[in-house]
């Protein structure tokens, strides 16, 4: 079996997803955001270089830890970093939670093109995707990276039904809050009646990146962009 | 003796706790209860306790009425017609509650509020309803002046629950407690996560296992008091229990415990309850001149006796402490609680109790959980605070384990941090699969609230350190709390949650 960096693991997870859910954090990341608030799971890492905080582990591995907390979960959530660079693992580990009846959901800044992985999709239960930008200038600056495929996932998604959550971490300025909620309608179409949409409030805590003494935006922006998502007919809208 | 002249100048006491106090003084100048020396032996070692309900019962300790026959009939000795309708219903409660003994001298039980008041509420907008509700809860939280007292809401998913839960999230109160009967097949997820979110924010209500506590008995079941299952229509005469670690301490070894110590402490406890109910029933006359038995409101022939054990984790690491195994964390030290919890069980469905038809006459186990004057005794079958395993799975693979053979109230409480409130349906998981392997029940407060359960009944924070300035606080239960949460470090209570 396939095996990959597991950062950490925590068995009741009260934020990543519906429900109660066993979260597993992978380790390395291939963009690096100026907002990141846990930079620790950024670098890559291989096997032949280990770290105390860092354990590489088989797909059997982690779903045995994950077992301890069955009946309690209704499923699994694989974070990271930036999980998707493993997708052979998460097939393994996905298959073994579908078989337990638990629902498997991937954390992810979608810069990996997942229509090159039929067979992660198909054991995946659905995407909680972020869409950090929608102008890929502010994308690249805000992340070092382009978000071509951020957006083909958005529409891939979204067309099989598995779109989970979509994620907009908002600062003023920085993030083109505003064109991501029209750009996302235009792309998803009716679609965005019910599928959730989670506006996270930016804070600073844990961040080291060039955002980091940057501050949180007020709860006025933050309900001015929830009633903007709200006109153009998004229903499920949650400011965290 | 008491210290009656204390009693009478205290300035820490309010008028009616010194009045209860002095009643309580008065009885305890009588001997009528025939005790043997050893049992009284053991009462000096503390190894089986009392939990001071006094030296002459003539009371029950617990009554659970039938608030159901009282709604339809009314009540002749309080000249109360029926209710018509919400002012009538509430009001006729306020009344009838005034008028329900118990140990404490307060009514433990309020009834199934939801049901009770559901048939009320057509033509009423929410927000009356609400206001009437606020009205009622508030004159119960400030005249019903001890938190153990308990109202139950559920199984099923009615607007009279939504809208209690509603009221009692504005309004913090620490009294009654509140207890949703909770069953996947007849519980909505919708009233099941608002009973979760309102715990978050005032620690009302805990979450009862209905499908494994409603057969209990032959008839309906409700939670009174610090979480006692028991039968409506009556209730528990006493309610006394074994000290398990310091019946540990008198023991030379393991054997020496389970040949000799307990089975002797088992059967003065259970003698010692018998003569109690003896008394209560052949002597004291209550079942006699009570209205509420002569209205039909309760009946002799459902009450039982609660036989309590305490402290089962620190008396296996007492027992273990050589081989340095710890209760909740290693399977030798599990397994021989388990032992002793199987002793006790195979005694008390042996033993004969007095007057109990409706538990077999047989005592019924109960996970006590615990006194203000208790200094390293974890409460019933826990695992003591600060020592809970890190994993919340393997805290309530073990809380079921041990929940098993205790028919008559045991319990776990689990302090959450504050981002569970944006989360009720995670907590909601973690309940089904709790119950579905066996906890009998569950309760959440969350980690920085103002309202903290103690043992089991709610404390405000802010009141404990009223009452340890010196000033008057409103609960008795303040000044059983002030104490516990120091001595049981509840500030250690492991918060779970991410």
């Amino acid at each position: 079996m396939i095996k990959a960096p597991v950062r950490k693991i925590i068995p009741h997870s009260l934020v990543d997803g519906p429900g109660n859910r066993t979260a597993i954090f992978l380790q390395g990341c291939n963009i690096r955001c100026a907002y990141c608030h846990n930079p620790e799971t950024q670098e890559m890492c291989t096997e032949s270089s280990p770290t105390e905080e860092i354990k590489w582990m088989t797909a059997e591995e982690v779903f045995k830890e994950v077992e301890r907390d069955i009946p309690f979960i209704r499923g699994i959530t694989v974070s990271g970093g930036e999980c998707t660079l493993y997708p052979e693992f998460l097939v393994e580990l996905f298959t073994l939670g579908q078989k337990a009846g638990l629902s498997c959901l991937i954390d992810s800044n979608g810069t990996i093109d997942l229509s090159k992985y039929p067979e992660l999709i198909e054991v995946c239960s659905g995407v909680m995707l972020d869409v950090k930008a929608w102008d890929n200038e502010k994308f690249n600056k805000l992340t070092g990276g382009n978000n071509r495929n951020v957006l083909k996932n958005l529409k891939f998604l979204s067309d099989l039904d598995k779109l989970e959550e979509i994620r907009i971490v908002c600062i003023p300025d920085e993030v083109d809050a505003e064109d991501i909620l029209k750009g996302i309608k235009s792309t998803i179409g009716e679609k965005i009646s019910y599928t959730n949409l989670k506006l996270i409030k930016f804070r600073n805590h844990g961040v080291i990146g060039r955002l980091k003494e940057a501050e949180s935006p007020s709860d006025e922006y933050m309900n001015y962009l929830k009633e903007l998502a709200l006109e153009l007919g998004f229903k499920k809208v949650k400011i965290t | 003796m008491t210290d009656i002249l204390g009693l009478v100048k205290s300035q820490k006491l309010t008028y009616e706790q010194k009045v209860l106090s002095l009643a309580q003084a008065a009885e305890n100048t009588l001997d009528v209860l025939h005790i043997p020396e050893k049992t009284q032996y053991y009462f000096e070692k503390n190894a089986i306790d009392n939990l001071f309900e006094g030296n002459a019962p003539y009371r029950p300790r617990y009554i659970l009425p039938d608030y159901d026959k009282f709604i339809k009939e009314g009540s002749e000795f309080l000249q109360i017609e029926p209710p018509k309708d919400l002012d009538e219903l509430l009001n006729a409660l306020m009344i009838l509650y005034r008028h329900v003994p118990s140990i404490t001298s307060f009514p433990i039980y309020l009834g199934n509020l939801d049901k009770m008041i559901a048939p009320f509420l057509d033509g009423y907008t929410d927000e009356e309803i609400k206001k009437k509700l606020k009205l009622f809860l508030n004159y119960i939280d400030r005249t019903i002046t001890d938190s153990f007292c308990h109202a139950n809401l559920g199984p099923e998913d009615t607007r009279a629950g939504r809208l209690i839960l509603e009221v009692e999230r504005e309004l913090q109160n620490a009294v009654p407690n509140f207890t949703f009967k909770y069953d996947p097949d007849i519980t909505s997820d919708e009233i099941a996560e608002l009973a979760l979110y309102t715990t978050m924010f005032c620690a009302n209500p805990a979450i009862c296992n209905h499908k494994l506590n409603k057969d209990t008995y032959t008839t309906d079941y409700g939670i009174a008091s610090c979480y006692n299952i028991l039968p409506i229509g009556g209730g528990a005469y006493t309610l006394a229990r074994v000290v398990l670690p310091n019946a540990a301490k008198l023991a030379k070894d393991v054997d020496h415990f389970f040949d000799t110590i307990l089975p002797e402490c088992l059967e003065a406890l259970a003698n010692y309850m018998n003569e109690r109910i003896r008394f209560l029933v052949e002597e004291s006359g209550f079942f006699e001149s009570s209205f509420l038995v002569k209205e039909g409101l309760i009946h002799k022939d459902r009450f039982i006796g609660m036989y309590g054990i305490v402290g089962l984790a620190d008396c296996t690491n007492i027992l273990m402490k050589d081989e340095g195994k710890r209760y909740g964390h290693d399977k030798e030290a599990d397994d021989l609680a388990d032992r002793i919890m199987h002793t006790i069980h195979e005694f008390l469905s042996e033993f004969p109790a007095l007057y109990s038809p409706i538990s077999n006459n047989r005592f019924l186990l109960h996970a006590q959980v615990g006194m203000d004057y208790d200094i390293g005794i974890t409460a019933g079958v826990r695992i003591p605070i600060g020592d809970e395993p890190e994993n919340m799975s393997d805290h309530l693979r073990h809380s079921a384990r041990f929940h098993k053979l205790i028919p008559t109230g045991c319990s776990d409480i689990f302090a959450m941090e504050t981002t569970a409130r944006n989360n009720p349906s995670a907590m909601l998981d973690i309940v089904k699969g709790a119950f579905d392997l066996g906890v009998k029940y569950i309760a959440f407060y969350e980690e920085n609230g103002d309202l903290v359960r103690i043992t089991g009944y709610l404390v405000k924070r802010s009141e404990i350190e009223k009452y340890k300035k010196g000033e008057q606080v409103l609960q008795n239960t303040t000044h059983l709390g002030a104490p516990n949460y120091d001595n049981n470090k509840l500030q250690n209570r492991k918060v779970r949650g991410v």
